[in-house]
């Protein structure tokens, strides 16, 4: 893995969360610090080892494809930030059309 | 009947039976306490007074449980102890809290916690400080701070934490409460808001192993609405650790647990009087060794930030939580309203889960700490084809100084001794052993094999027997 290299203002922009100078300021030597932490697992053989992908073995429960008793509409609305009756409000996503 | 907030939940359901009082009874005595203790402690970050008077005349009979503010609960505030979740409303009841209510529990108050779990100190909290009942000048532990000190403090009859990486166990040890992280599966994950859900499980945090053991009954099975829970039947704990004993219980000592550079010296004290306990009431002790837990720490801060930085993707503005009112776009909606939501914790780990993820890394970060992790779990296969249980400090040290860990590196490392059981999914309970001579609280960690809640609790149950 070589050298910790973590560029915070690019991953930020990945994560879609804005950092102020001051934030990245502070988050890229600790973050940095994290990253050469880490990088110790590259010392371990893991030829032939397969991943844990989870807490445990199981996989691919299925169910009968029924209709269930589902969240009404109202009760997944009541948290929105803002709303228009039975939709989210959202500022315009496409550009040029007409908002 | 005045004092009934120091009971535990066999104490009140026992008094509950009898008709010596009810569970309004015991919901008015938490409410006294909460006005008159939280103002320093800090445990609850709200307690719907009214709601929980109103549960309680509808099930005379039920124990009321304070309940870690990531698990939802229809009506009540979810706030993770984020800004970014404010004036939530949950619209649904978690399963744990479905099983509860079904089993003779009602959720009262909501208690604090680090921001979305992560942390071990519960200073990470954005809503609000909570101090250690012990020390009002030292952290409770983390991430669930707030359970802990309301489970010490005597501010509940019993809470709900949850565990990705030791937030039930650590804070268990520093407010002298018994804390079970039950194996992954074993209970539902459903309403919970997620952190790394592959870890990620809700457990029990009582006065006593007994009251664990009731509890964790009530809350484990398996659940439709979470694929990763188990359809393993649930022992029936409480009848299963009556007369527990430590006589012929193989008990391991790890050495990779002893000898750590930066462990407490009272805390090793403490822990050797608790191994010298086992012992003499006829445990057999068993050198054993995880060679690969060395690598647990790494592997975790790769993957628990890696899924967090999934998970809370879903908190961008758009159907629930804080919306930024600077938002002009969709970029900058989603940007915007999670710079202003999340505080700096939570944005590192985004910032190196995102990283750990990210094309060219993959590999190097996330697959390869997978498979590493295979290699952790299968130290401790190995280990309990030999042992019943492992025995092992909580944390390396005692509750610390609010404010004395400021990088968040050596924050992190105080996960150190329960993060190997929580990569393999195994169960591992916190119980209370003794006290520092400052009088802080020291306990021990019992860890067994996936699915054996039952020889847990009973060799914790024995440990707890003896250490009185």
């Amino acid at each position: 893995m070589g050298a910790a290299k973590i560029d915070v203002k690019y991953v930020s922009e990945l994560a879609r969360l804005e950092l102020t100078e001051e934030e990245m300021a502070v988050f890229q030597p600790q973050l940095e610090n994290i990253v050469k932490y880490v990088e110790k697992i590259s010392a371990v053989d893991v030829d032939g080892v397969e991943p844990m992908i989870n807490g445990n073995t199981i996989v691919n429960r299925f169910r009968e494809d029924v209709v269930a008793e589902s969240l009404p509409s109202e009760d997944a609305l009541n948290n929105a930030p803002k709303r228009v009756g039975d939709e989210f409000l959202l500022p315009k996503i496409v550009e040029g059309a007409e908002s | 009947m005045s004092e009934l907030f120091k009971l535990g939940i066999k104490e009140a359901v026992e008094g509950l039976e009898k008709g010596d009082f009810t569970s309004e009874d015991i919901v008015n005595s938490l409410i006294k306490r909460y006005e008159e203790k939280n103002g320093e402690i800090g445990a609850y970050l709200t307690f719907d007074a009214e709601g929980a008077l109103e549960a309680a005349r509808l099930n005379p009979k039920a124990v009321p449980i304070a309940v870690k503010d990531l698990i939802n609960v229809k009506g009540q505030p979810c706030t993770c102890a984020s800004k970014i979740l404010k004036g939530y409303v949950s619209p649904y009841d978690a399963t744990v809290i479905s099983n509860m209510k079904a089993n003779g529990f009602i959720p009262a108050g909501r208690v604090n916690m680090d921001e979305f779990a992560m942390g071990s100190s519960t200073e990470n909290s954005a809503l609000g400080v909570t101090r250690n009942p012990f020390d009002l000048t030292r952290v409770p532990g983390g991430s669930s701070g707030g359970s802990a000190a309301a489970v010490g403090a005597d501010m509940c009859i019993a809470a709900l934490g949850t565990d990705t990486g030791g937030s039930i166990r650590q804070p268990a040890s520093f407010c002298n409460c018994v804390g079970v992280k039950p194996s992954y599966g074993r209970v539902s994950r459903y309403g919970v808001t997620a952190f790394a859900s592959s870890l990620d499980q809700v457990g029990p945090m009582t006065k006593s192993v007994e009251d664990a053991a009731i509890l964790l009954k009530a809350l484990a099975g398996v659940d439709p609405k979470d694929g990763t829970s188990s359809d393993a039947q649930v022992p029936d704990y409480p009848s299963l650790i009556k007369g527990a004993s430590m006589k012929g219980v193989k008990i391991g000592i790890a050495k990779e647990y002893f000898n750590v550079t930066g462990m407490d010296e009272e805390v090793k004290r403490i822990t050797d009087e608790a191994i010298k306990k086992c012992e003499e009431a006829g445990a057999e002790l068993h050198e054993v060794s995880l060679p690969h837990t060395e690598y647990a720490m790494a592997v975790y801060y790769i993957i628990a930030p890696a899924e967090a930085s999934a998970n809370l993707a879903r908190f961008d503005g758009v159907r629930y939580g804080h919306r930024s009112e600077l938002a002009k776009d969709v970029f900058s909606l989603y940007t915007k309203s999670r710079a202003e939501g999340f505080g700096p914790e939570v944005k590192r780990r985004i910032i190196m889960g995102t990283y750990v993820l990210s094309s060219g890394y993959y590999d190097a970060y996330f697959g390869r700490a997978q498979k590493v992790r295979t290699l952790i779990k299968r130290d401790f296969d190995e280990v309990f084809t030999k042992v019943d249980a492992l025995i092992t400090p909580c944390a390396p040290t005692p509750a610390f100084k609010i404010g004395d860990l400021q990088d968040p590196l050596t924050m992190y490392l105080n996960d150190l001794f329960t993060i190997p059981s929580s990569l393999a999914g195994v169960c591992a309970c916190a119980v209370p052993a003794g006290f520092t001579t400052a009088g802080l609280p020291v306990g021990v960690q019992f860890i067994s094999g996936a699915l054996c809640e039952d020889r847990l609790l009973s060799i914790s149950k024995a440990f707890e027997d003896i250490s009185k």
